[in-house]
């Protein structure tokens, strides 16, 4: 496998003016489902308005760490976290921690696009609304603000009294995007959110992602490694529950450190 | 920091800087403790409407049982098998009405279960593609027919076609058998317990059909084609692979079927004949539970008599109560085994 | 050998012919049923029917004041059992994993489902009935009510049970409470189908009977008053068919066809409903 590829990017250097701050602090966190554990003592930081990726075979627990970034297990008994995830000086595995309110500043997006049966407009008023009070015209700018940062305003003005499940998948998971960035929030976590699209639309939320990391944190857990070497400016390499590596992405595709993060890379296995 | 689009207002939150948004985050938040509270009565009205479903039954039991108490201090356990039954000497027994209710039941199942089984067979195993829908829709159709309307079918045409030909038929051939033949005489009078049982018979087999249909439906495609495999015929596969394979579902299903034959009321009392009296053939008209309360009930007079009706009810419920409470258990062991064998 | 191979064959063909048999006696009964239906009851027809009240025996008259109380009664024993079936529906789905409620409840939702109706009337009769001491609509109304609850649970339940997770998680995500995440996307997106489980229990207590003998009896005469008893198709079929008089059998076999075409028509709307909202 040609490594090279990697390092013809546009934006190929990942340093930016300074170092970048840390948005959430992972730190010993291990993770069961019942008995079984399925993520063992992670450790890392996830970087302030950078892209970090989370790239692994199937069943490495890269979705279950991007879930308990939310706290998104909670709504499962049986499911439990033990460690510490600081956000905003709290941590979030908290037991006293208002879910709300964190999901509220920590947005979702996932595999399979999920348009609310209501119609675009409201599909993103629909989350503004669980936190402020906008009038008509203030609610309808804020509708056309989200889809423009989602890339979906031209294509959806005319359609916003449509059901949000008339459109297509790759529009669809736009949608969901443009709501979960109407909140608001500091942070977003994308699991695996082009792995049911088209090579099309794949493309068109790549740029999205690009261009949304100038105003929040993004974390994506993707299958995909040419797309982790696209996208982000740090990758995790994750294997059996374990983080074998993580660093800046250049540096993890071109000079992996460890033999497994090569392996993988290379093809080899997984 | 992010913009606003102009004019929108922007929440409180956003307008701090960065750091004190992360102190807010720490307060307590009035909000959370409202949400809590919302999230809190819902799930308890939820819950309230779901005991309130086990308030009903329990209601049912407790409400017949009270009702039944002057007749079942009256007439004790002797009340099920004593065959009187007298509103002027008050002098009321059970076993007619629950003779009534367990003979047409047998008799629907008798001639419903192997119908059913033919349906459900023909549904999955020979009709064409195309054609599965519209029967089934059809069948379907035979369960969506009110009681009422089986009821005046029968009585109206049924009931005299039984008595020009077809009861006449059975009391000459039938009737001069030995032993069986016992079941069969008495003048053709149509109405009587065994067109009942015919009736009943129609209405239930759309049910037992369903419920069979479904459960070979899930028969895994794998297991016949083996048998298909080795060179057996459709109707060996059917018997050796499918039956055995969804015996517990097709026995729950005739016990739903059964189930629903115990309580049918309307059609039964148009063509049972409404008579206090136990005979051996079952050409002559009866009485089943269900119809001796649609009959007599509102012109009872007297507490025993209004009571004794209500201990009827009481029995009817419970008989019911087991047969269905049995086939769900059933049913639910195939859902379990269905899970094992996935 | 031989012998053995073409006695398989005759066995099997006759079973197959068998079953085409059985199949072919249930559509026979069902169409001969609905013809003797719509024969006779078209033959009753008229416009009488909706204009006249029940007639005494040996005279004409109509069906109005049986249809108008079929009508209310249906209506509210419908407006009075779809929220709770929706509600404890809601439970059974969405809270139910944990504890013993649950199991408890959908098991004895199906007995209810299926057991005898003129049970039900007796119960209303026990409780409500005999203690204010007449008959009235209400009390038919609530006997219809307690036939819908089950009906509409067990399709309430069984359609949330097919939202995907991905949907609530989804909402959650946003921050959303759980109660809202029932209400305004879980339940919402599976409106149709509620509605569709709503419409068949409309159409079963259509064609009941039983549960109305005790409570809401009769009535020849017109009326709203919704505390006395109130006539309805259902009885009046009853009535009128178990007679000797003519004109009251011909009543009933027009009764009897307005109340198929209602639940045929039901049907038909359900069946519609469904499969336009079917999933994409």
């Amino acid at each position: 496998m040609n490594l090279e590829i990697f390092a013809s990017r546009p934006e190929a250097a990942v340093s930016r003016d300074a170092p970048a701050a840390t948005k959430i602090a992972v730190r010993h966190l291990d993770f069961f489902y019942g008995k079984f554990q399925g993520l063992k003592d992670i450790n890392l930081e996830i970087a302030e308005r950078r892209v970090t990726a989370f790239i692994g075979p199937s069943g490495c627990g890269k979705s279950t760490l991007l879930r308990t970034l939310n706290r998104m297990y909670s709504l499962y008994p049986g499911q439990r976290a033990v460690g510490e995830i600081m956000f905003n000086g709290r941590n979030v595995l908290d037991p006293g921690i208002d879910l709300n309110m964190l999901r509220a500043k920590i947005g979702m997006v996932f595999q399979k696009p999920t348009p609310f049966p209501m119609s675009i407009h409201d599909n993103i008023a629909f989350g503004v609304r669980l936190y402020e009070r906008l009038g008509p015209r203030a609610m309808d700018e804020r509708v056309e603000w989200a889809l423009t940062k989602a890339a979906m305003w031209d294509e959806a003005k005319d359609k916003l009294k449509q059901s949000g499940m008339a459109l297509s998948g790759g529009q669809q998971q736009r949608l969901c995007i443009a709501r979960a960035v109407a909140v608001k929030p500091e942070v977003l976590l994308l699991d695996e959110p082009t792995s049911a699209l088209d090579p099309i639309s794949t493309a068109k939320i790549e740029e999205l992602i690009s261009e949304l990391k100038s105003d929040y944190t993004i974390a994506i857990v993707t299958h995909n490694m040419q797309q982790a070497a696209r996208v982000s400016d740090y990758t995790a390499y994750m294997y059996l529950g374990e983080l074998i590596e993580f660093g800046a992405t250049d540096e993890l595709f071109l000079k992996p450190r460890r033999k497994e993060t090569e392996d993988y890379i290379t093809g080899r296995f997984g | 920091m992010m913009q606003t689009a102009a004019g929108a207002l922007p929440s409180i939150i956003d307008a701090l800087p960065h750091t004190v948004q992360a102190s807010v985050a720490k307060m307590p938040d009035p909000k959370q403790k409202s949400v809590q509270l919302q999230d809190f009565i819902f799930r308890a009205v939820t819950r309230f409407f779901a005991f309130l479903v086990l308030a009903i039954l329990l209601g049912i039991i407790v409400s017949l049982v009270h009702g039944s108490l002057p007749a079942i201090q009256k007439f004790g356990f002797g009340f099920l098998i004593d065959s009187e039954w007298n509103p002027v000497t008050e002098r009321f027994g059970a076993l007619v009405p629950i003779v009534g209710t367990l003979v047409t039941s047998f008799i629907a199942l008798l001639i419903g279960v192997p119908v059913s089984f033919g349906i459900a067979l023909f549904l999955t195993e020979l009709s064409p593609p195309w054609l599965k829908r519209p029967l089934g829709t059809a069948i379907e159709l035979l369960a969506a027919i009110p009681s009422i309307i089986y009821g005046m079918w029968g009585l109206f045409v049924l009931a005299p076609l039984f008595a020009d030909h077809v009861q006449p038929w059975l009391i000459n051939s039938l009737g001069a058998a030995p032993v069986i033949g016992a079941l069969f005489k008495g003048p053709p009078q149509g109405i009587g317990v065994f067109t009942a049982g015919f009736v009943l018979a129609i209405m239930v087999i759309p049910f037992i059909a369903s419920v069979m249909r479904d459960v070979f439906d899930i028969v895994p495609p794998v297991l016949k084609e083996s048998a298909y495999g080795i060179g057996c015929t459709t109707w060996e596969v059917v018997r050796n692979v499918v039956l055995p394979y969804t015996k517990v579902g097709v026995i729950g299903g005739v016990m739903l079927g059964l189930g629903r034959a115990l309580g049918e009321t309307m059609a039964v009392t148009f063509l049972i004949g409404n008579a206090h009296q136990l005979n051996a053939s079952i050409l002559a008209p009866g009485n089943s539970i269900a119809s001796a309360l649609a009959n007599e009930f509102t012109e009872a007079v007297g507490d025993v008599y209004s009571s004794a009706l209500i201990e009827l009810g009481l029995i009817l419920f419970v008989i019911t109560f087991i047969v269905l409470a049995l086939a769900k258990l059933l049913l639910l062991q195939l859902a379990k085994g269905e899970g094992r064998r996935t | 050998m031989r012998a053995l191979y073409s006695r398989r064959l005759f066995v099997n063909r006759f079973n197959l012919v068998m079953s085409l048999l059985t199949m072919a006696f249930g559509l026979a009964f069902l169409f001969w049923i609905l013809f003797t239906l719509f024969a006779a009851g078209l033959h009753a027809f008229s416009i009488d029917l909706f204009t006249q009240m029940t007639p005494p025996p040996g005279s004409k008259g109509g069906l109005l004041n049986a249809i108008v109380g079929s009508l209310l009664m249906a209506v509210m024993g419908t407006a009075i059992g779809t929220p709770i079936g929706i509600l404890a529906g809601i439970y059974l789905a969405e809270f139910g994993s944990r504890g013993w409620l649950a199991p408890c409840t959908r098991f004895i939702n199906d007995i209810l489902l299926s057991a005898p109706s003129i049970v039900i009337g007796l119960f209303i009769y026990e409780i409500y009935v005999s203690r204010v001491n007449h008959f009235s609509a209400w009390a038919g109304s609530l006997a219809l009510a307690l036939i819908v609850i089950p009906v509409v649970v067990r399709t309430t339940e069984n359609m949330l049970r097919l939202v995907p997770d991905s949907l609530r998680e989804a909402a959650i995500a946003l921050g959303t409470p759980q109660w809202k995440v029932i209400v305004m996307v879980t339940l919402r997106s599976v409106r149709a189908g509620v509605i569709t489980g709503v419409l068949l229990a409309v159409a079963r207590i259509s064609g009941e009977t039983a549960p109305l003998l005790f409570t809401s009896l009769n009535n020849q005469f017109w009326t709203t008053d919704l505390n006395a008893p109130m006539a309805n198709l259902p009885v009046v079929i009853f009535q009128f068919a178990m007679s000797p008089y003519n004109d009251w059998q011909e009543l009933a076999w027009a009764g009897s066809l307005l109340i198929t075409l209602a639940v045929l028509a039901l049907n038909i709307m359900a069946r519609v409903l469904f499969r336009q909202s079917a999933p994409k």
